[in-house]
């Protein structure tokens, strides 16, 4: 067992876990955060996709004790007091999402993406999302939410 | 129409609590003293099992039991059935082995469950699940359909030889044979559907609870069907009454078909918390669901089209071998029979067809339905047939089509396979798609294509699928074990506001929505003030689930009988109210109204009375304002339209882009068009992905190569293009909704069109026959051969 120190959407924790425990374990499991899911086995899915010091990171391929130290944001702590993000909201008024499982991993490394790339095309929106799986919705609504949320954090920010 | 009723495009009510990761899944049910399962399954495909050790894993950390076959038979553990039976065509009933939810003596399939290891923690029991020594006796396997009805093929069962489960036929094969005795042209095919697996993004889970004080269990599990499972438990596996059972499928992360059936793993979490006191939670790895969920399609076969020199469809027959697996599936025999031979007819004029299914055991995972379910099957088959006759005969390939359409004025049009399609308007699908893609100008776009060195092609599909299967009665002569209606309870509350409990299950299809407009657009209700409830079977009268893209239509229309009731019991209380003959008082907006009068009461006002009866009819009304209803339909729902795909091939990688998808569907009366275009969306890459990029790839020995997302390849956002989809409605005739059903339409149609399209760009090199996937791989090799250069 390791005992490490973490922030959690901005709360600190510290816990004792197994050396081989995943992020995505500590996450789920210890802390009951379930908004992370678990898709797959090999990294594949993104549905376990947070921010890890503000970088997206499949959390089921990091071990809770590389992240001893960092700051993670998870889809919970997106946005706070329960008000959505321009991409959630996105999300919701394009009809980016069915059965909302690939939801919050699409919705963080879509979040990422656009805050990295403020302005990007159909096709580098295609691309940044390769790493998420989604099986409802073809993508189509999910690639038109994040050229809108992309749009809407334009807009604030002018 | 109010604004949130039939045709509004709202924003799902659903959404805000996925967005803020709030949803609650059945692996996110975490009971106290939770235990956790995990499986030891077969490595091999056909092997004896000489004995099973399970010292050392019970020795091991935190081990609550090792749980085998052994113990599920001392048990008197049921097997899992099978929910539908063939009739072959001498008459004799299908081969159904039996399938025990632990095997016992002998494994069939790589993953078959052998067992079961029970522990505090889920690390703890797959630490153990790796001490459980088990002695296999390997045995030959075999995998793919051609070799298993070989001679001396290895014997999946030693009741079913030659592996075969049914032989069954369908339609009149002596006008069928009169017809292409004198056909002036005959095209014949020969091809494969690709296994695929169904792959929702959530993993099955299943979490079982025994409470021994009230003595009853409880389930969370990954079902599109809780009552379906509840009944499947009660009356063969685990052998308790209904009462004292309660199924909760919670918000689910997609089905597609996977999740209809009873699986075992559903059964042995209830049986083993019994055993070991603690409630035992199961959740499947990705690699493990490639093992253990049912698989889809799996054909081969040789179809032969009849045609008049002009083209006109005569006759088509039809031989197709379907895999079945090592064991029956929920539903495995009807999707190769009755969702599949009876669509051969397609959108077309076909005057007489035979076709022949042969369902045969393999040493390989279940196969059942996946989203499409057989339709799909006959649609590629018949929609390959169509473009390679076109070629043949020297017709454009939308013309062929166009003069053996179905015509408008055809309908109620009856098939020689069983079916009689209610309406439809297919050339005006047909051209809308065309339109759509903006066909007129294809060869500009295709010299464009030849410029940057891609070879740019064309593809079509026209289309029929059958939704809603229906009615019981007639599902029931043809094998079914179930009925196929659905069932709704409408509860008003005293202050107007509804909860309606469906039997319906959504797992992505937005029916807190959907269902909720429906009740709107009869009552005028806010949706804000309709919650749906769905999915617990302690809260729901009674439901048949989610499936076959039969919700709105058949659970929306058991709504729409029981909001009639509601209306009805309404009048009663409002012509009291009004002092009024009952007769004389019409409903319409969310009021009561005397006809020709200004007097009226509101919904809500009646609503308030029925609950507060002190001016209120007792002597005739009782109290309340709740109704139920049971809808079973007259007849299946068929959704049609048109499918057009371009295609651009890299010759020299053998790459296939998907550059234009363009679609033109009749999927009846909408309720949320942003959703339909959703459903159609999903149902498109799924089919694409059919098309392209997946299969479940099985050697010779059995073992499943593609085993996971590192080998299975999944469609991803950059495989695909933004879709253009359309819809040309006609209202089904026989439902009270109008509604056809729109789930699977993309899954359907789509996969010959993209294939069409693949072949439109490789006919200048020669190639001219193609199995999907069409990989990188594949196409590369064929254009090789076609070239005559080394493949």
């Amino acid at each position: 067992m390791a005992t490490i120190s973490l922030k959690v959407n901005e709360k600190s924790h510290v816990v004792d876990v197994e050396a081989r425990t995943l992020l995505v374990e500590l996450l789920r499991e210890h802390l009951r955060l379930t908004g992370t899911h678990v898709g797959c086995d090999t990294s594949q899915c993104g549905a376990c996709t947070v921010w890890v010091d503000g970088k997206s990171v499949k959390s089921c391929a990091m071990l809770a004790v590389e992240a001893d130290g960092a700051a993670v944001t998870t889809i919970e702590g997106l946005s706070g007091n329960g008000k959505l993000h321009p991409m959630q909201t996105a999300f919701h008024t394009c009809h980016g999402l069915q059965c909302g499982f690939c939801t919050p991993g699409m919705v963080m490394r879509a979040t990422e993406l656009i805050q990295r790339n403020p302005n990007p095309t159909e096709d580098e929106v295609r691309h940044g999302l390769e790493g998420n799986l989604c099986r409802c919705t073809g993508y189509h609504n999910i690639v038109k939410a994040v050229l809108t949320a992309a749009e809407t954090v334009r807009g604030g920010a002018q | 129409m109010s604004d949130q009723g039939l045709g509004a495009s709202v924003a799902r009510k659903e959404d805000r609590r996925f967005l803020l990761g709030k949803g609650r899944y059945t692996d996110d049910v975490t009971l106290p003293n939770q235990s956790y399962a995990v499986f030891v399954r077969s490595p091999h495909a056909n092997a004896a099992i000489r004995s099973i050790d399970a010292r050392q894993a019970l020795a091991a950390p935190g081990v609550l039991a090792v749980l085998t076959g052994e113990d599920a038979a001392a048990d008197d553990l049921g097997g899992i059935p099978c929910g539908w039976t063939i009739t072959s065509k001498d008459g004799s009933k299908m081969v159904a082995p039996p399938h025990p939810a632990l095997v016992k003596g002998k494994a069939r399939h790589t993953g078959d469950p052998v067992a079961m290891v029970i522990a505090e923690t889920r690390a703890q029991a797959k630490d153990a699940a790796q001490l459980v020594e088990v002695d296999y006796d390997p045995q030959p396997a075999v995998a793919h359909l051609n070799a298993a009805v070989a001679n001396g093929a290895p014997q999946v069962w030693d009741e079913a030889p030659g592996n075969v489960c049914f032989d069954w036929h369908l339609g009149d094969a002596a006008a069928t044979d009169a017809e292409f005795a004198k056909a002036e042209r005959v095209v014949a095919i020969d091809l494969t559907n690709n296994r695929v697996a169904p792959n929702a993004i959530e993993p099955r889970a299943a979490n079982g609870y025994y409470d021994d004080v009230e003595d009853r269990y409880t389930l969370y599990t990954t079902s599109q069907n809780p009552h379906l499972t509840r009944l499947l438990l009660a009356a063969y596996t685990l052998k308790v009454p209904e009462q004292k059972l309660r199924v909760v499928a919670p918000d689910v992360g997609g089905g597609f078909g996977s999740k209809i059936f009873h699986y075992a793993e559903e059964l042995l979490v209830l049986w083993a918390s019994k055993k070991v006191g603690h409630p035992v939670k199961w959740t499947s790895d990705r690699s493990e669901a490639f093992l253990s969920d049912a698989h889809g399609r799996d054909h081969v076969t040789h179809a032969e089209l009849a045609l008049t020199a002009d083209g006109k469809f005569r006759a088509l027959s039809v031989r197709t071998l379907a895999n079945m697996g090592a064991y029956l599936s929920t539903f495995a025999p009807a999707i190769p029979t009755y969702l599949h031979a009876t669509l051969l007819s397609g959108p077309y004029v076909i005057p007489a067809i035979y076709a022949e299914v042969k369902a045969i055991f393999t040493h390989t995972v279940p196969v059942d339905a996946v989203r499409g379910a057989g339709r799909p099957e006959a649609t590629y088959l018949l929609e390959r047939l169509v473009d390679k006759a076109a070629r043949e005969l020297g017709i454009d390939r939308v013309e062929i089509r166009r003069k053996n359409l179905i015509q408008p004025d055809q309908f109620p049009y009856q098939t020689p396979v069983a079916l009689q399609y209610d309406v439809g308007d297919y050339p005006a699908t047909l051209d809308m798609a065309l339109q759509a893609i903006d066909y007129g100008k294809f060869a500009e776009r295709k010299a464009e294509s030849e410029q940057r060195g891609k070879l740019r092609g064309f593809g079509i599909s026209t289309y029929i699928e059958a939704c809603g299967i229906a009615p019981s009665a007639l599902v029931g002569a043809l094998g079914a074990g179930a009925g196929l209606y659905e069932a709704a309870t409408v509860r008003v509350h005293p202050t107007g506001s509804v909860t309606v409990f469906t039997g319906s299950h959504s797992h992505g299809q937005g029916h807190e929505t959907t269902f909720a407009q429906l009740v709107n657009e009869r009552l005028g209700i806010p949706i804000e003030n309709i919650e749906i409830v769905h999915g617990d079977t302690d809260r729901i009268p009674f439901g048949m689930g989610t499936y076959g893209s039969r919700s709105a239509a058949v659970g929306g229309s058991a709504i729409y009988k029981a909001v009639d009731k509601i209306v009805d019991k309404g009048k009663k209380i409002a012509a009291h109210l009004l002092e009024a003959n009952v007769a004389d008082v019409e409903f319409e907006d969310g009021k009561y109204r005397v006809a020709g009068t200004d007097r009226e009461k509101t919904f809500g006002e009646v609503a308030f009375t029925a609950y507060v009866p002190h001016n209120y009819p007792i002597d005739t009304v009782e109290p309340g304002l709740e109704d139920s209803a049971f809808y079973d339909p007259k007849n299946f729902t068929f959704p049609g339209g048109c499918h057009l795909v371009e295609v651009e091939v890299d010759p020299e990688t053998g790459v296939v882009e998907v550059v234009d998808v363009a679609i033109a569907d009749d999927v009846g009366v909408i309720i949320n068009p942003m959703i339909v275009d959703g459903q159609a969306h999903g149902g498109l890459a799924h089919g694409i992905g059919q098309a392209l990029l997946e299969e479940c790839v099985y050697d010779t020995e059995g073992q499943l190569l593609s085993g996971s997302f590192m080998s299975y390849t999944m469609p991803r956002a950059a495989d695909l293009p933004s879709f253009k989809v359309g819809n040309h409605v006609t209202a089904c005739t026989h439902n009270p909704t109008g509604i056809k059903g729109v789930g699977e339409v993309g899954a359907i149609g789509v996969p010959p069109a993209v294939i069409n399209a693949v072949l439109d760009a490789l006919a200048p090199l020669g190639v001219t026959h193609l199995d999907m996937p069409a990989t990188p791989e594949k196409v590369w090799r064929a254009i090789q051969a076609a070239q005559g250069g080394a493949a």
